[in-house]
């Protein structure tokens, strides 16, 4: 998993492996994030998720060497 | 042309790059303020990026502008890492053969870039404090 900006300051580092079960979705992914960074859990209605550098979802099908990324809200310009 | 880049942005080489043969070119530049439009000194700023995603949706903003506005070569340039006052953060330059289709598609793009775009930019202050902020910009 990738996380980024204040995201990737809370999980302390912007690529982090996780196994999760066969038949895992993003969302079980996450939820194994929050169990080892709790402060995570308020950020979950304001994350977007890029599954293999394209958008994706929180419903998404886990497949073997996925890259998931954590995109907080943005603010470029 | 459609990068992120750590290195300084350099306008006037983008003007070359999105040069048509005639017409306009409409280049608009995002420059680092030294406030945060609530009163606070900033002395810098730190962008970061999700590059290969940053760089996709900078090419599909630029083609839904020539869809809505018209022939347009575009070019989208935003600088990572840290940056002081003054310095460019972004780059927009559209280059088309009336005016009015290089205004509305550089003004969309960078609408565009700042409401879309995978990137994320932390303010420094002048007390030593900092935080990520969203949106605006």
């Amino acid at each position: 998993m990738l996380a980024f900006a204040r995201l990737r300051e809370l999980v302390g580092g912007l690529e982090r492996s996780l196994s999760v079960p066969s038949g895992a979705r993003v969302e079980d992914a996450w939820s194994a994030l929050v169990r080892i960074f709790p402060a995570l859990a308020d950020e979950r209605d304001t994350t977007r998720i890029a599954r293999n550098g394209r958008l994706g979802s929180f419903d998404d099908l886990l497949t073997d060497g996925d890259e998931i990324a954590l995109l907080p809200p943005v603010g470029g310009g | 042309m459609f990068s992120i880049t750590t290195r300084v942005i350099e306008p006037r080489a983008l003007e070359e790059a999105v040069r048509t043969k005639d017409g306009g070119i409409v280049t608009f530049l995002g420059v680092v303020r030294d406030d945060d439009g609530e009163g606070r000194r900033v002395t810098g700023l730190s962008y970061e990026a999700f590059s290969a995603l940053a760089e996709r949706e900078f090419e599909t903003i630029a083609d839904e502008a020539g869809r809505r506005f018209g022939d347009v070569r575009i070019a989208i340039v935003h600088r990572v890492g840290e940056l002081r006052v003054g310095e460019i953060a972004v780059a927009v330059l559209a280059s088309a053969v009336h005016r009015g289709t290089a205004f509305d598609a550089c003004r969309y793009a960078i609408d565009e870039l700042k409401r879309r775009a995978p990137i994320w930019k932390k303010e420094h202050y002048a007390d030593g404090s900092a935080q990520w902020r969203a949106g605006g910009g």
